[in-house]
């Protein structure tokens, strides 16, 4: 039973936010997991739920994840791009679900890239190697 | 709600639903629970999506990707490969949704991209069976909004404001019929919907009512404030199951959430709405008819005055409109009658709803901007006559209304030109022709429904049809004379002027509008005993080109009627007194000698 306005009001927020994303793609962040053989392989699958789990929890809005094919670098599977509207795109690697909530903290919600987790990071340590 | 990552969106409407789609619901239900992607991927079964000449439609969530003409069999490709991989599967993309390696957005599919959704705004794009989906939407926030802060009367001023006219057919000024109902005397008043669409070939209600019937709902719960009712009654034809099941099951919803009943939304106001199911006699959408009907007796038309506003339902003042024009209130009121105004033309404001069929690429439910040309509808977003045919006419308006031919092709279709033009807006049905109809043969299609439909009640309708009709059945198969044409004529203005209700009134105007722009074609038939588009068999001559007929006798072998006969090596020919015009012999030729004359 709705009984006034405002309980009518939360029911159209709660709602909403469920279908925010069936809009067409266009300002927000989008979240790309790689989801090709190789990176399901190498376990993008955890990884892309625990992004839905976190997105959730954390009640953000804006922002979508979405799979794609493979993204072409096998070996530092299970790789994630993050894009924002008017920014360069950041590849993660070798994705866990432990290093997610870390890049939705900081990332996602603060604006600042998770650098050791990026692909520049990693190809940098096995440069000096 | 749990989150989920993906939504597939299975098209529900009757269209696609007699493609497969039910089928195709159940197998991403398995396929999904198989590759166990359960708590990731929602599916939802939406209403009609508009392009029903790709259906059956699927489309999935976040990426847009707009799958057309899917079968079961491709469901376990895409959860697979799609919902499972991330890799779109391109062969069943709708081809133009791909271009450049980009998935286009359904906006910019030409189809749509001169489209402007109001009346099926949440058409395919919300669950109509989830009251919530509907909310999310801004769903019973206009009725919430005129509950708290508008007296009746600015309502009805809104409704007024924003030029909204019937979309049932006659287009009468939307607030000002609500403006006579509520100023008529009466405690007891009654909201109607009346959604006994009964066109050939029109659609466009039942779609709304399929995809979003909650749209309907509320618009009838702010009429009932608006005019001081508690009680409506939707009228809707037993022959559309689907959508009286999920107009139920939103009827049923909104009293669960109290959007209906008693102390709606804490106010003291109380609406409630009962179904009530016609048996699809087509008289039954004359207003005064289906009143009559809902009553509970033989759905006949009654002469008016006086009006259903004055003396309705149980002779109590009552507001009728139509589910298309119901479907544009809540917006009225959320964005203003200023905006809807702006949309359209001078007279005719706001958009319309048409089911685009017939000769046409891109059949399909549309919806466009009062004053879009025919051409646009026909060639932008009908996508052109396929088979490179050539574009003869639109037939708008049913058995009610006319034809516009090929040369007014720019007319911007809107209420008043309509009617100059000799047909109607109707309720909506848009039947695209191209040269292989015969506007006679159209003309008896018509007349032919309008006499199975007469309630009989009144001789010029129950007697004038069907005289007319013999008529045209004489000219079709090659007896008419030029005088047919002038008693043909004749009837149709006098039935006009004299049958009892508007479907009466209205029946002679298939014959009277392809006289007015088909006169040719008719005095072809009577004249010349010719039809030109080669349609009418009784006309047809079947003729044997005597320089390509080699004189094999395989023609004569199979004419079941033995109506070809000549001696071996030398040209045969057909006897047109016992040709009965099969076309075997056209089939069997081996040198394609023989063909279809007009």
């Amino acid at each position: 039973m709705i009984k006034s306005i405002q309980e009518l009001e939360e029911i159209r927020k709660k709602a909403l936010e469920e279908l925010e994303f069936r809009k067409q793609q266009g300002e927000g962040i989008r979240i790309v997991v790689g989801m090709a053989t190789c990176g399901i392989a190498a376990g993008a699958r955890p990884v892309m739920l625990k992004f839905v789990e976190e997105i959730q929890k954390r009640n953000l809005k804006n922002v979508t994840v979405v799979q794609t094919g493979c993204i072409g670098l096998c070996k530092y599977e299970p790789i994630v791009e993050v894009y924002e509207p008017n920014k360069e795109k950041v590849t993660y690697v070798k994705m866990t679900p432990e290093k997610v909530s870390k890049v939705v903290a900081e990332h996602i919600v603060n604006g600042k890239p998770v650098y050791e987790y990026t692909i520049g990071y990693e190809e940098n340590k096995e440069a000096n190697k | 709600m749990p989150l989920y990552r993906a939504h597939v969106l299975v098209c529900g409407g009757t269209g696609c639903t007699s493609g497969g789609s039910d089928k195709i619901y159940d197998a991403f239900l398995k396929e999904i629970e198989n590759f166990n992607l359960k708590d990731e991927v929602q599916v939802i079964r939406t209403g009609c999506f508009g392009l029903c000449a790709e259906g059956p439609i699927v489309i999935v969530y976040p990426e847009g990707a707009f799958y057309s003409k899917v079968a079961d069999s491709d469901v376990k490709e895409i959860v697979e490969e799609h919902l499972l991989k991330g890799r779109i599967v391109k062969r069943l993309l709708y081809k133009e949704s791909l271009e450049e390696g980009q998935i286009k957005s359904l906006n910019e599919v030409k189809f749509y991209k001169k489209q402007m959704r109001i009346a099926l705004r949440n058409c395919g794009v919300i669950n109509p069976e989830n009251i919530e989906e509907y909310i999310a939407y801004d769903g019973y926030k206009a009725l919430a909004k005129v509950l708290t802060e508008m007296t009746p009367e600015q309502v009805i001023d809104w409704v007024k404001r924003s030029g909204l006219r019937g979309r049932g057919g006659g287009g009468f000024p939307t607030g000002l019929k609500w403006e006579f109902a509520a100023k008529a005397p009466g405690d007891v008043k009654y909201v109607v919907c009346n959604a006994d669409e009964g066109d050939p070939g029109a659609y466009m209600d039942r779609s709304i009512l399929e995809g979003d019937p909650h749209s309907v709902i509320e618009a009838m719960a702010i009429a009932g404030y608006a005019i001081g009712s508690k009680q409506g009654y939707v009228y809707v034809r037993a022959e559309y199951p689907l959508a009286v099941k999920r107009l139920e099951i939103a009827i049923n919803q909104a009293r669960e959430y109290g959007l209906l009943g008693k102390n709606i939304l804490g106010t003291d106001f109380e609406f409630d709405i009962e179904i009530r199911l016609g048996a699809g006699a087509f008289v039954c959408g004359e207003e005064t008819a289906l009143m009559t009907s809902i009553e509970g007796h033989r759905g006949e038309p009654r002469p008016r005055p006086p009006f259903p506003a004055v003396k309705g339902l149980w002779s109590k003042p009552t507001l009728l409109n139509n589910v298309e024009t119901y479907a544009n209130i809540p917006v009225i009121i959320l964005k203003g009658p200023e905006w809807f105004a702006s949309i359209g033309t001078e007279k005719s404001k706001g958009t319309k709803v048409f089911a685009l069929v017939g000769k046409v690429n891109n059949t399909g439910l549309i919806e466009v901007p009062m004053g879009t040309t025919v051409r646009e509808i026909v060639e932008d977003i009908g996508g052109g006559i396929p088979g490179g045919k050539k574009f003869k006419a639109v037939q708008t308006g049913g058995p009610s209304g006319g034809c516009i031919p090929a040369s007014l092709m720019d007319t911007p279709i809107d209420f008043d030109s309509l009617t100059a033009l000799g047909t109607m807006m109707g309720s909506g049905g848009m039947i695209v022709m191209d040269e292989d109809t015969c506007m006679v043969d159209i003309a008896k299609f018509f007349l032919e429904f309008t006499v199975d439909e007469s309630c009989g009640k009144c001789p010029p309708c129950r007697i004038g049809t069907r005289r007319m009709l013999e008529i045209l059945q004489k000219i079709t198969s090659g007896n008419g004379t030029e005088e047919d044409l002038e008693k043909l004529e004749e009837l149709a203005y006098s039935i006009k002027d004299s049958a009892l209700c508007g479907l009466g009134q209205t029946a002679p105007n298939p014959v009277l509008s392809t006289l007015r722009y088909f006169r040719d074609e008719y005095e072809a038939h009577v004249k010349e005993k010719r039809c030109p588009a080669g349609a009418c068999k009784a006309l047809l001559r079947i003729v044997i080109d005597k320089d390509l007929c080699k004189g094999c006798g395989i023609c004569a072998k199979n004419c079941p009627a033995n109506a070809i006969t000549g001696q071996i090596k030398k040209p045969f020919e057909i006897d047109q007194t016992k040709c009965i015009k099969c076309g075997v012999c056209i089939e069997k030729c081996p040198f394609k000698a023989i063909s279809k004359k007009a």
